[in-house]
C-alpha cells in the first residue's frame, strides 16, 4: 500500500496570522510561497471572517483554489523560541508560477525540521568533532578553534595551496548572495585559495564558458518569452521535471498561443509527451540524437540555416564581430571564436553528415530548420526561444556544444529579442558574489583528481557531498576515506591530550598523506561521514536570504524559523571562522598575515549581505526587497525610482554584447568543428560496454534529496535509485520489474531497480542521478573536457541483476509515467 | 473513444453533486448550526458510513462515480480483477478512490489500460492497485483512498478516507 498521511484535517489560518515571503529554495525557478505563522494555541475557522482566505471553509472549494493546503504544506515550527503553526503555500500572484506548486516545493513546510512532528531530525543541530573514535557535541568556539589550528598550520602568507575548499556558488537553499559573498571574501579575499571547487563539479569553473566567451550571459531572457514564441527548443532538459512550473505556467503557454516545440534528447522524456499533449503531436518534433552528437546536430542546423539564407542579417552586421578570428583556439578556449563568415566555414555540416552522425534523418533535421529559422510569409524574424541545460553541458564537448548552439541564436536574431533567449535552465537559483577569481586559473585545478593523487592537506566542505555527487566516485571515495581515517587514526592514538598536541598529531597525519576535512552542511552527509569537524549550517527561510532565479529574478526569503539547534547561516560561519584564523595567527605571532582576517565583524546575515552584494548594488537593500514581495526585480537593477526597484527584463535588448568583456561590445561566433566523442575514455567505454547509462533527475526529489532521503512519501515512491530499460533488454537480463540491478563498467559499480520503460530505446537506459543509496557517479569514468567540465552523459556500461527487489520496492508501482487521458 | 482531456471536460466541471445520486451522506454527520445542546468535540473526524452500491453491480474496469463522504466530493468505486493489498469485497479487489487530483483538483478520468487514474491539468497519473501511489506527477500526496467495509448483501459501504481530500481542509465538512 502506498505511504498515506492519514490527516483527515488540518488546522485553519485565522485571519491574522503573520506572511512572510518565500521564494522556493529547490530549483532555479524559484517559484512563490507564502509562509503563514500562528501561535500554536490559536487557530482560524471556518466563517470568511476568521480565516486568512476569508472565503466560507465548510464548504467544498473548487479546482486551483488558493484556499486549500495540503498536509505537505503544514508542520509545526519554532519561531523566536515559540512553537508555531506553519503554512508554506504557493502564491498566487507570483508572476513565476502564479500559484502553481511542484512536487518538490509543496513538501516545503513537511521539509522542516520539527521537534513536534518529527519531521528532518536528520538536522544537523551542534557543531561536532572526532573525539574518543566518534563524533562529539561540543560549542562553536572549540570545533573553530581546532579548524583554525589545524588550518593555520599548513596556510601561510601566499602560500596556501594546501588548503583544498568545496564550495556552493549557487543560490537558493542554503546558498545566496550573502553565503556565496561569506564564503567568497574568506577564500578568495583574505586568502587567495587556488585548490578550491564548486558543489556540483570537481574543479572551480563555469559551466558555460562559451557562450559567456562569445558574450552572451547564459540567463539572458525573461520567463515571459516562452510565451510569446513562436518556436521553443529544448536541448537536453526535461522542464517537465526539473523546471516544472516554467514548464506549465509559460512554456504551456506558449504552447496554447500556438508556439511549436523541438526537444533534442535521446530520451523521450515526460517532456516530450507533455508537449504533445498540450501542443499536439505534430507541432512537437522529438530529435532523439545518438548520444553526444548535438555538436554535429546544431552545426549542420546552422550550416542549413546559414545556405538557406534565413539569419538576422542586420543583427549579424552590426551587434557582431566583423573580422575573421578574434580569440584563437588555445588552453583556455577549446575553440576559436570569430565571426559569422568564419564560424560558418569552420563548422559547415552537410545534411547528409549530420544525419549520419546524429542518426536522424536529413527531412527531420530540414524541419528542425524551418521551425527554427524560416522567416514568417510576411518576412518577419521567426521567434525563437532556446533552452538548454545538462544533457549538453555535461554532455559531450561542452564547450564547442554550447558555442554551437549560441550560434543559431545569433544567426537568426534570437537573442535579446522578445520571445528569443539563448538559456540555460538551470539547477539552483544563482546568488553569487565573490571577489575576484582569476587566481584559480582557466583550466582550472581538478580538484577530485588532485585529491585521489594525495593533494591537500586540509579540507573545507561547504554543502558539496563528492561521495553522491563526482565523477570517478568509487576511486574518490577510497582514496578519501583512507586518507581522513589517517587524521582519526592520529586524533584516537592521543585521546587525552592537550589541544596542542592534538594539532601536532593532526599534522604529523596529514604530512603522512592524511587529510583533515571540515564539512559544513545542513545534514550530516557521506563526505561528513569522513569529517572530523562537522559544522550545522541553516537553510533559507531559517535565515533571510536573497537569491536570483533563471530570469535573474532577485527575491528576499524572510526569515520564518528558528534554526535547528544552533547552527548558523554559512556567512556567519565563514565570519566566525575567519575572527578564529585572525587570532590563531596573531597568537602566533603571525601579525601581516592576521590582519587579511579583518573585516568579517558580521553579526547577521544582512550586515553581510550589506558588506558583499549592497556594494556593488547600492540601490538593493533588504528593506526595498521586502516591499518587492514575491515578484521582487530582475537584475540587473537599474535604479530605485518611485518607491520601487527598476529591473531589467531582458538583457542585450540594446544589441550590446558584455559577458565577454570585450570594449566593442560585439558578440562572436563559436568556431567549433565537430570531432566525435571529446573526453578521454569515451570511445573505448562504448566501445566495450553494452548499455548507455543516460543519466539525470526525476521530479519528485531532483533538487532536494538530501532532505527527502527522510521523506516517507518519497522514500515509498522511490525506495531506491532506478534505470529505466526497455522491457525488451530487462526480458533478456532476466529481469522483473522492481529487481535490483549492478551496473558496472571499467571504472566502477552501483545499484538500482529496474523500472521497464516502453519508451526507452534498446541499449539505451536512464540512470538517476544524486541517490544516496546508489551513486551513479561510481560509473563515471574521470574524463572531462580541456576546462574540466565533467562528462557524465555519455557513460557506458553493462547491467547484471544481483538481488529481487528489495521489500519496499516490491511494493512499488512500475506503471508509465505517460498519462493516458 | 472517450476523450478525457481538460479542453472537452471543462476546467471548473468537477462539482457534480447533484447528479450523482448518492443521497444523505453529508446529512448523516453535520449538525444543524445552533443546536441547543453541543455535543462534545471529538479527537477524531467522525466519518459518515455510506452505502457507495453492490457487489452485483460491479464490473471489472468499470468504475461507478460515487461521492463520499459526501456529495461535493466525487470519486469511483472500481473493480480491479486482481486481488490487490486494501482490496475489499469475495475478490479482495474493490478498491475506491477520490477523482480529485491532490495537485490542483482537476478531476481525472479512469484508463483501464493501465488501471490508472489520469489528471488532465497537468498529467498527473496514480496508480489503482498500489494504493493510489502517485506514479508521476505533482500531487505530494498519494491519492485518498476511501475505507470499504461489505456487509453480508454484497453491499459496499465507504468508512473514512486516508488522506486529505482536494479543496477541505476537513475531509468532513463542518461549520
Amino acid at each position: 500500500m502506498a505511504y498515506k498521511r492519514n490527516v483527515d484535517r488540518l488546522p485553519i489560518i485565522p485571519a491574522d496570522a503573520r506572511e512572510h515571503n518565500v521564494t522556493c529554495h529547490y530549483c532555479i525557478v524559484g517559484c512563490g510561497y507564502k509562509a503563514y505563522t500562528w501561535p500554536l494555541k490559536k487557530q482560524g475557522g471556518t466563517d470568511p471572517a476568521s480565516n486568512k482566505f476569508g472565503v466560507d471553509l465548510s464548504t467544498q472549494q473548487g479546482a486551483e483554489t488558493e484556499a486549500w493546503y495540503a498536509p505537505s504544506m503544514y508542520n509545526v515550527v519554532k519561531q523566536n523560541g515559540q512553537d508555531v503553526h506553519l503554512v508554506i503555500k504557493p502564491d498566487v500572484n507570483c508572476e513565476v508560477n502564479s500559484g502553481l506548486g511542484s512536487v518538490r516545493g509543496a513538501r516545503m513546510a513537511e521539509n522542516r525540521r520539527s521537534d513536534i512532528t518529527g519531521t528532518q531530525q536528520q538536522r544537523l543541530t551542534e557543531p561536532m568533532v572526532w573525539r574518543y573514535g566518534t563524533w562529539q557535541p561540543t560549542s562553536w568556539d572549540d570545533a573553530l578553534d581546532l579548524v583554525a589550528r589545524v588550518t593555520a598550520r599548513v596556510i601561510d602568507k601566499d602560500k596556501e595551496d594546501d588548503l583544498y575548499v568545496s564550495m556552493f556558488d549557487h543560490g537558493g537553499s542554503a546558498g545566496g548572495y550573502e553565503n556565496t559573498w561569506g564564503t567568497g571574501k574568506l577564500y578568495f579575499g583574505a586568502m587567495k585559495v587556488k585548490h578550491c571547487r564548486i558543489h556540483n563539479r570537481p574543479a572551480y569553473n563555469s559551466e558555460v564558458h562559451s557562450t559567456r566567451d562569445m558574450g552572451v550571459d547564459e540567463l539572458n531572457y525573461s520567463y515571459t518569452d516562452y510565451q510569446v514564441a513562436d518556436t521553443i527548443m529544448l536541448v537536453g532538459t526535461n522542464p517537465m521535471e526539473c523546471q516544472t512550473n516554467l514548464f506549465l505556467n509559460h512554456m504551456v503557454k506558449g504552447m496554447q498561443n500556438g508556439a511549436r516545440v523541438i526537444v533534442v534528447d535521446p530520451r523521450r522524456t515526460v517532456t516530450v509527451d507533455a508537449c504533445e499533449q498540450v501542443a499536439g503531436a505534430e507541432n512537437v518534433l522529438h530529435l532523439a540524437i545518438a548520444s553526444g552528437s548535438d555538436l554535429a546536430l546544431f552545426n549542420t542546423l546552422f550550416t542549413h540555416i546559414a545556405d538557406q539564407g534565413w539569419v538576422d542579417a542586420d543583427f549579424i552586421a552590426q551587434s557582431t564581430y566583423q573580422g575573421d578570428v578574434a580569440v584563437a583556439e588555445d588552453a583556455a578556449h577549446p575553440a576559436a571564436l570569430g565571426s559569422f563568415e568564419a564560424a560558418r566555414a569552420a563548422c559547415k555540416m552537410s545534411l547528409a553528415d549530420g544525419a549520419k552522425i546524429t542518426g536522424l534523418t536529413e527531412d527531420q533535421i530540414r524541419q528542425a530548420a524551418e521551425w527554427i529559422a524560416k522567416p514568417k510569409e510576411d518576412g518577419s524574424r521567426r521567434k525563437t526561444v532556446t533552452g538548454y541545460e545538462k544533457g549538453i553541458i555535461w554532455g559531450n564537448d561542452n564547450y564547442r556544444v554550447i558555442g554551437s548552439l549560441v550560434n543559431i541564436g545569433l544567426a537568426t536574431g534570437n537573442v535579446g529579442r522578445e520571445g528569443g533567449g539563448v538559456c540555460r535552465l538551470g539547477g539552483h537559483q544563482e546568488g553569487y558574489f565573490r571577489p575576484s577569481d582569476a587566481h584559480v586559473g582557466r583550466p582550472a585545478p581538478y580538484i577530485d583528481q588532485l585529491i585521489i593523487s594525495g593533494g591537500g592537506k586540509v579540507h573545507h566542505i561547504w554543502a558539496n557531498d563528492h561521495y553522491k555527487t563526482t565523477l570517478n566516485a568509487a576511486e574518490f571515495k577510497r582514496v578519501y576515506n583512507r586518507r581522513t581515517n589517517m587524521v582519526k587514526e592520529a586524533m584516537d592514538a592521543r585521546a587525552g591530550a592537550t589541544r596542542e598536541e592534538l594539532v601536532d598529531a593532526i599534522v604529523g597525519a596529514i604530512n603522512a598523506g592524511g587529510i583533515f576535512s571540515v564539512d559544513v552542511d545542513i545534514i550530516h552527509s557521506q563526505i561528513g561521514q569522513a569529517a572530523h569537524v562537522i559544522l550545522p549550517a541553516v537553510e533559507s527561510g531559517e535565515m533571510n536570504l536573497t537569491s536570483m532565479n533563471g530570469e535573474r529574478r532577485l527575491r528576499l526569503v524572510e526569515k520564518y524559523m528558528d534554526a535547528p539547534g544552533s547552527a548558523q547561516p554559512d556567512c556567519i560561519i565563514a565570519a566566525r571562522l575567519a575572527n578564529h584564523l585572525e587570532r590563531v595567527l596573531r597568537e602566533g605571532g603571525r601579525n601581516d598575515y592576521a590582519d587579511q582576517f579583518k573585516g568579517f565583524d558580521w553579526k547577521t546575515e544582512e550586515d553581510a549581505f550589506m558588506d558583499g552584494y549592497n556594494s556593488g548594488n547600492p540601490e538593493v537593500t533588504y528593506e526595498r526587497l521586502r516591499a518587492a514581495g514575491n515578484n521582487g526585480v530582475q537584475e540587473p537593477v537599474k535604479g530605485y525610482e518611485n518607491g520601487a526597484l527598476v529591473g531589467t527584463a531582458r538583457l542585450y535588448e540594446d544589441g550590446v554584447f558584455t559577458r565577454h568583456g570585450r570594449e566593442d561590445g560585439k558578440a562572436l561566433f563559436c568556431m567549433g568543428s565537430w570531432r566525435g566523442l571529446q573526453a578521454p575514455g569515451k570511445a573505448q567505454q562504448q566501445a566495450n560496454h553494452r548499455f548507455l547509462i543516460n543519466n539525470g533527475r526525476a521530479n519528485l526529489n531532483w533538487q532536494n534529496w538530501f532532505l527527502d532521503q527522510k521523506n516517507d512519501f518519497v522514500m515509498d515512491r522511490l525506495p531506491v535509485p532506478f534505470i529505466q530499460i526497455h522491457p525488451d533488454d530487462m526480458a533478456e537480463l532476466g529481469l522483473k520489474a522492481g529487481d535490483m540491478v549492478e551496473v558496472y563498467n571499467d571504472v566502477g559499480a552501483t545499484q538500482a531497480l529496474a523500472y521497464p520503460a516502453a519508451t526507452a530505446r534498446k541499449n539505451e537506459t536512464f540512470m538517476v542521478f544524486g541517490a544516496p543509496n546508489g551513486t551513479q557517479g561510481n560509473v563515471i569514468n574521470a574524463g572531462t573536457n580541456e576546462l574540466i567540465l565533467p562528462n557524465y552523459k555519455q557513460t557506458w556500461a553493462d547491467i547484471r541483476k544481483i538481488s529481487d527487489a528489495t521489500p519496499a520496492a516490491a511494493k512499488a508501482s512500475y506503471k508509465s509515467w505517460e498519462v493516458e487521458l | 473513444m472517450k476523450c478525457n482531456r481538460l479542453v472537452d471536460v471543462g476546467r471548473r466541471q468537477f462539482l457534480r453533486g447533484g447528479v450523482l445520486g448518492v443521497a444523505g451522506a453529508a446529512a448523516a454527520t453535520v449538525l444543524p448550526a445552533g443546536q441547543a445542546k453541543a455535543s462534545p468535540a471529538l479527537a477524531m473526524v467522525d466519518y459518515p458510513s455510506t452505502k457507495l452500491g453492490n457487489i452485483a453491480d460491479l464490473k471489472v474496469d468499470e468504475p461507478l462515480d460515487i461521492a463520499y463522504p459526501d456529495a461535493d466530493s466525487p470519486g469511483i468505486l472500481l473493480k480491479l480483477g486482481t486481488r490487490v493489498e486494501g482490496g475489499a469485497g469475495p475478490d479482495g479487489d474493490v478498491v475506491a478512490y477520490s477523482v480529485l487530483c491532490p495537485h490542483k483538483g482537476f478531476v481525472m478520468s479512469y484508463a483501464a489500460s493501465d488501471k490508472t487514474l489520469n489528471c488532465p491539468g497537468h498529467f498527473s497519473r496514480f496508480d489503482c492497485e498500489k494504493g493510489g501511489q502517485q506514479v508521476w506527477g505533482h500531487a505530494t500526496q498519494n491519492l485518498p483512498q476511501f475505507a470499504l467495509r461489505v456487509d453480508d448483501k454484497g453491499d459496499i459501504y465507504a468508512e473514512g478516507a486516508d488522506e486529505l481530500i482536494y479543496g477541505r481542509l476537513s475531509n468532513v465538512l463542518q461549520a
